[in-house]
């Protein structure tokens, strides 16, 4: 960048000297200038950024790569390259397969649970209601918190002997599971905090969608004798489509990365119950100090996401409906 | 939280007679935007109680729905428990310069795409956004090594430069910028206005609710940062809040709740108190960033 600009100024002289007679190239030449100085700045105002995207996020993803094919302890001086190992080790490996089923199982869970939940109370807002606006501004306001705080305080409320749940179960004679201790309620604990803390996301985006949706169509659907239930599934369903295949794409993605809940509340366990992928990154990464297989999983993940984004993108293309 | 009342003041009552069927209809739908606002609201209130028991009254069964006999001294437990001075002048030096290097990024970067020319510049364009692909868990044990070479683990640089370039609040701010009115910019310009001035005196003051939406939500996600800054730091020393509130908890199960309850406030609070005072601009910013996106 310095040397351009250091060359640019005694290139245009030259070009100032030999047409010096002539008006209209110089005119030519000071365009030109002015477009290389334009230039250098455009350079200079985005260049920190480019700069910490290809030290940060480039970069990490091409070393990724490379340390996907290598057994190292991130301390020992030399790195032993391996091939494909690591990813034959993954593919496996039986806590590998727990950990696809796993993050299988909280996707659809987290995602499936705050876009159909989001949905329902955005509908229920629509309505005109006193106070809706608050009671929307309540149901943000959990995105907005640590999720690391936020689970400590639903670890106490899990508590089988004397948390809220507990007390909530016992009100229909229920005995409360040992939630984060049972490899068989761990699971499903993390996806309801995950829900409570994503819906409000959901609700306002959905419910921002569906004010954008024309009354008029509801007008003239009503004069059509349509019932509630039709202008439902022919109205909003498919004028809300943008919106919910955006929800889809960010919230998916989201999930992949969710991380601090299940940290905090669990540690990935009892037994791997509740260990995800991005859990696993972590842990062979850091804990176990396996920077080959953290690599090969990160990369498995990477190549998930990239899918199934495409898969929604072409999917998306054939169904949503953009008004 | 308390805003209902608020908007109850505002919107004018409505008059229409009704029959008694929509009546019960109404009834029940208030009824389950109640039940919603509670269900969401609930953790949050078992918190601040639980923040005010003893440890007897957490322990017994069924749970109070009032603190008995208040304790305070649980926020005075939390703070000498974990050196919680130190982790909030962590989280604020790191949330703060985090935040400052996102907005002027941003910034910047936006104008760059929006009104200055540079051949190839959509290639510039996809190039920022494709980082939006790369999810944090690829890059983070790399960005680790390059930070052990720099010598930065443990330090604030550490924590805030991977978190420091922006894609999408460029994208968003770009978009915003493109949709100021085009006559007022080449008024400027022709006026012989510098890029530096046309932006900071032109087209900053017109954006100002893009970037102010844009700076709260990426301040509030650089406090509640959790994974990149527990990798980054091992010492008691350069932890964050909310890293540091987990060393109130005994993993022998012998937890004191009262106090950790007590320290879960004071990581939560301030992000509270900014959201419920902003609460305006970030709703509103997150919502027309989708629908009209």
């Amino acid at each position: 960048m310095r040397d351009e600009s250091v060359a640019g100024p005694t290139m245009a002289g030259g070009v100032r000297a030999a047409n010096a007679a002539r008006p209209e190239a110089r005119a030519i030449g000071r365009l030109r200038r002015a477009r290389r100085s334009e230039a250098l700045l455009f350079l200079l105002f985005i260049g920190p950024n480019l700069l910490l995207f290809g030290v940060f996020t480039y970069w990490p993803m091409i070393y990724n790569a490379y340390l996907s094919t290598v057994r190292w302890d991130l301390i020992a001086p030399i790195k032993t390259p391996v091939g494909l190992d690591n990813y034959r080790y993954l593919l496996d490996n039986a806590t590998f397969h727990t950990v696809m089923k796993n993050t299988f199982v909280f996707t659809l869970g987290a995602v499936g649970g705050s876009l159909l939940l989001g949905l329902l109370v955005a509908l229920l807002l629509n309505q005109p209601l006193r106070g809706r606006d608050g009671a929307r501004t309540a149901l943000f306001a959990p995105t907005m918190l640590s999720g690391a705080a936020i689970s400590i305080v639903w670890v106490y409320m899990f508590d089988p002997r004397f948390g809220l749940l507990a007390e909530f179960l016992s009100w229909f004679s229920l005995r409360s599971p040992n939630w984060l201790r049972d490899p068989q309620w761990a699971m499903a604990a993390i996806i309801i905090v995950y829900i409570w803390k994503n819906v409000g996301y959901t609700v306002v985006i959905f419910l921002g969608g569906l004010q954008a949706i024309p009354k008029d169509l509801y007008e003239a659907a009503r004069v059509d004798g349509a019932g509630p239930v039709r202008r439902f599934w022919n109205i909003t369903l498919p004028q809300l489509s943008p919106i919910t295949f955006f929800l889809m794409v960010t919230s998916l993605i989201n999930s992949f990365q969710a991380f601090d809940i299940i940290k905090v509340m669990t540690d990935g366990g009892p037994v791997d119950s509740t260990n995800t992928l991005i859990f696993y990154v972590y842990e062979q990464g850091f804990v176990a100090f396996n920077a080959g297989r953290a690599a090969a999983a990160s990369l498995i993940l990477f190549v998930l996401m990239f899918g199934v984004t495409i898969a929604q993108l072409r999917w998306g293309e054939r169904r949503v409906h953009y008004a | 939280m308390r805003n209902p009342t608020i908007d109850t003041a505002v919107i004018p009552p409505a008059r229409r007679p009704r029959k008694p069927a929509a009546t019960i209809g109404r009834g029940a739908v208030y009824a389950l935007m109640l039940l919603a606002v509670l269900v969401v609201g609930l953790p949050l209130y078992w918190m601040l109680i639980g923040s005010l028991k003893t440890l007897t009254e957490i322990r017994t069964f069924p749970p109070t729905w009032f603190p008995q006999e208040p304790r305070l001294a649980n926020f005075t437990d939390a703070w000498n428990g974990a050196p919680f001075g130190r982790f909030y002048i962590n989280s604020l030096v790191t949330t703060l310069a985090g935040t400052a290097l996102e907005m002027l990024n941003a910034v910047f970067s936006a104008y760059a795409l929006a009104f200055l020319r540079f051949p190839r510049k959509n290639l510039v364009f996809i190039l920022l956004l494709a980082a939006l692909m790369v999810p944090t868990q690829v890059t983070i044990l790399p960005n680790y090594l390059t930070m052990a070479r720099f010598d930065w683990v443990n330090s604030y640089q550490g924590i805030v430069l991977p978190g420091a370039a922006v894609a999408f609040g460029t994208f968003l701010l770009r978009q915003y910028f493109l949709g100021l009115p085009r006559d007022v910019i080449d008024a400027a310009r022709v006026d012989g206005c510098t890029h530096l001035r046309l932006m900071w005196r032109v087209v900053v003051p017109m954006s100002w609710p893009a970037i102010v939406t844009f700076g709260l939500i990426s301040l509030v996600s650089k406090w509640n940062e959790f994974l990149w800054p527990l990798v980054i730091t091992n010492t008691l020393e350069m932890r964050t809040l909310p890293i540091g509130i987990s060393y109130l908890l005994d993993s022998e199960g012998n937890t004191q709740w009262g106090t950790v309850m007590a320290g879960t406030i004071f990581v939560i609070l301030p992000v509270l108190i900014v959201f419920l005072l902003a609460q305006r601009f970030i709703v509103g910013g997150i919502t027309s960033g989708a629908t009209k996106g």
